[in-house]
């Protein structure tokens, strides 16, 4: 096949001329098939290990329990229908959201610190401070567990010893929530403390010296300098860690594992117990395809921040 | 010298105070960062030390409601001995090397290849693929673990580390391309063409320059790829229910907990363990690590 169509072209060019970039032309198809071949790996991951299972999750979302008919959006229905599931939309939103601000504050506060203090001190203390991100979040998440468990809370103990009663950490649906909160404020801090520090030592010194000079003080410094240079990577970071933290499942899992009384459930933990536990595997996959229309939503920003970034870094 | 130049504080009256207030604002500003830096560095660090802390304790002292928990009276390793010692927890860490060490070098290949073709030979659709790249590192494991269940089981790799190696190439492969684009890019184009004027071709340039050059990115990825397929624990969870086959994150989470009294100083000895190897490669690797992190977002 190949062999004739090379030979359709050497016949349409008439003999003897020369031939202009032919070699070049070669090369160039040369090129473009060694490129194809080099992406065929990285091609075959994405459409058969996320884009097929993304279609296939639809279609499996619209069968019967044993998975033998086609019921159309009747997972759905009945999931809106249901009193628990309607309450693992809250919590996920609650959670991601709660989690997402705090450790958002939390981080920029942080890398500020860490950007006034003396530069050959930073080094030792944001070596310490990304610990939490370092380890399996499965792993830390136990060792919270063990600090949360009741009759042995060390965070109890030292509630008690500042004079305060002990808290139901794990037992009571809001103190749970908050313990979620916690554990995944803890473990995603220390991300946005290193993008934000990272952010923050971009911002040329001069800016800060022209506006000292106008008399502007800490806070308006803050405010028409770091934050409008910042903008664009707070937003990716924000974006993106709502993403992961809106299909956070290890914390909850260990944490809680749903409970009490499936309140502390998020999409994620919520379609495993479903899809896997329960043996309902379309309905689990229903559960998680809520998920999606979010997350695409959130992925358009992000795609749009990255792109503009690259703009201006261009 | 100092007497024949006027200083600015004698042309401006007040200008004194006020940089002598700015001097004291300075140290407040300074006195406010290390407060806040070490009551931080106090909450982060908590966790894991006093997994250190209950690790070292007898079961006895663990169970022991009337002392302190943060303190530790009697010393003891018998938990690193006792968890060490189970062949279970030996499996659990064996498991997750082989499935760490084949994810990795599988990464490895897919994104320096994929990379490399698409930051340096632009071809059809190599823009839209560069964005899918992107697209596909968004979308969480969350949302695909019911339909690759069924995939993998399909293919009978349930409860076979061999469906974790399959599988954990999604959480890797499209943060390492990304970011090895980035790397790719960065180097300048003289390099390449003084390599094909010196007969070079595609495979050659790629070993001989590309790979040499953006070596720091490279181990930033091969560090990112490392400790995402260490700390997996959705895709593990989902698709393995035997001891056997199981990684340490799920391994020690679910199977180190069980009947109703739990042996916390061996749970958290065995956790600490699990932990170590990814706490090893940031602490000597720290500075390509925090690399890989902030490359997502300011290089690509």
């Amino acid at each position: 096949m190949a062999s004739d169509s090379n030979a359709a072209v050497l016949a349409a060019r008439p003999v003897g001329a020369p031939a202009p970039g032919s070699a070049m032309k070669r090369f160039a198809r040369r090129r473009s098939t060694i490129a194809f071949l080099m992406t065929l790996p990285l091609i075959a991951v994405i459409a058969g290990l996320v884009a097929w299972p993304a279609g296939y999750a639809i279609y499996l979302a619209t069968l019967n329990r044993r998975m033998t008919a086609f019921i159309g959006l009747e997972n759905f229905d009945i999931l809106l229908d249901n009193e628990t599931f309607r309450a693992v939309i809250w919590q996920s939103c609650f959670f991601a959201i709660t989690a997402v601000l705090l450790k958002a504050l939390i981080g920029f506060w942080l890398a500020h610190m860490l950007h006034h203090i003396p530069a050959k001190g930073q080094r030792k203390w944001r070596g310490m401070l990304l610990v939490p991100w370092v380890i399996p979040p499965a792993l830390s998440t136990l060792g919270w567990w063990w600090m949360f468990e009741p009759s042995y809370s060390s965070i109890n103990f030292l509630i008690n010893a500042i004079g305060f009663p002990s808290i139901p950490w794990l037992g009571e649906p809001w103190w749970a929530r908050v313990s979620v909160i916690i554990v995944n404020v803890w473990y995603g801090a220390p991300f946005f403390m290193i993008m934000y520090l990272a952010a923050l030592k971009s911002v040329p010194d001069q800016l800060y010296e022209a506006a000292a000079i106008d008399g502007a003080t800490g806070w308006q410094g803050l405010r028409h300098i770091t934050l409008p240079m910042m903008r664009n990577i707070i937003s990716i970071t924000v974006l993106f860690s709502l993403i992961v933290t809106f299909a956070n499942y290890d914390i909850v899992r260990v944490l809680t594992n749903g409970g009490p009384r499936d309140l502390t459930h998020v999409f994620a933990s919520y379609a495993f117990q479903v899809g896997v536990l329960s043996g309902n595997i379309p309905r689990g996959a229903a559960v998680s395809l809520f998920m999606f229309p979010l997350l695409a939503f959130i992925a358009y920003f992000v795609l749009k921040g990255v792109n503009q970034r690259n703009k201006e870094m261009a | 010298m100092s007497t024949t130049t006027a200083r600015p504080s004698d042309m401006l009256p007040g200008l004194g105070r006020k940089i002598g207030s700015l001097r004291q604002e300075r140290r407040w500003a300074l006195v406010t960062a290390y407060v806040s830096l070490v009551i931080a560095a106090v909450v982060m660090l908590a966790p894991p030390v006093y997994m250190l802390l209950t690790s070292l304790k007898t079961s006895a002292e663990v169970a022991d409601l009337a002392g302190n928990p943060w303190m530790v009276h009697h010393p003891t390793l018998e938990n690193y001995w006792a968890i060490i010692g189970n062949p279970m927890f030996r499996g659990f860490f064996y498991n997750s090397i082989i499935v760490t060490v084949a994810v990795v070098a599988v990464t490895m290949v897919i994104s320096v290849l994929a990379a490399f073709a698409l930051a340096r030979m632009k071809f059809f659709g190599s823009q839209v693929l560069a964005t899918g790249v992107f697209l596909t590192y968004l979308v969480p494991d969350t949302l695909l673990f019911i339909p690759l269940y069924q995939i993998v089981g399909g293919l009978g790799l349930l409860n076979s580390i061999w469906g974790l190696v399959l599988v954990y190439p999604t959480l890797t492969v499209p943060f390492c391309t990304w970011i090895m684009i980035g790397y790719f890019a960065s180097i300048p184009k003289e390099l390449d063409e003084a390599a094909l004027i010196d007969g070079a071709n595609w495979m050659q340039m790629l070993t001989k320059i590309f790979i040499p050059v953006a070596l720091p990115g490279i181990i930033a990825a091969t560090i990112f790829a490392f400790t995402v397929s260490w700390a997996a624990f959705v895709y593990p969870t989902a698709f393995i229910t035997q001891p056997d086959s199981m990684p340490l994150t799920i391994g020690v989470v679910s199977q180190l907990i069980r009947g109703d009294t739990f042996a916390w100083g061996q749970l958290m000895a065995g956790a600490l363990i699990a932990a170590l190897p990814p706490v090893v490669v940031y602490a000597f690797l720290m500075d390509y690590y925090i690399a890989g992190l902030t490359a997502g977002a300011t290089k690509g």
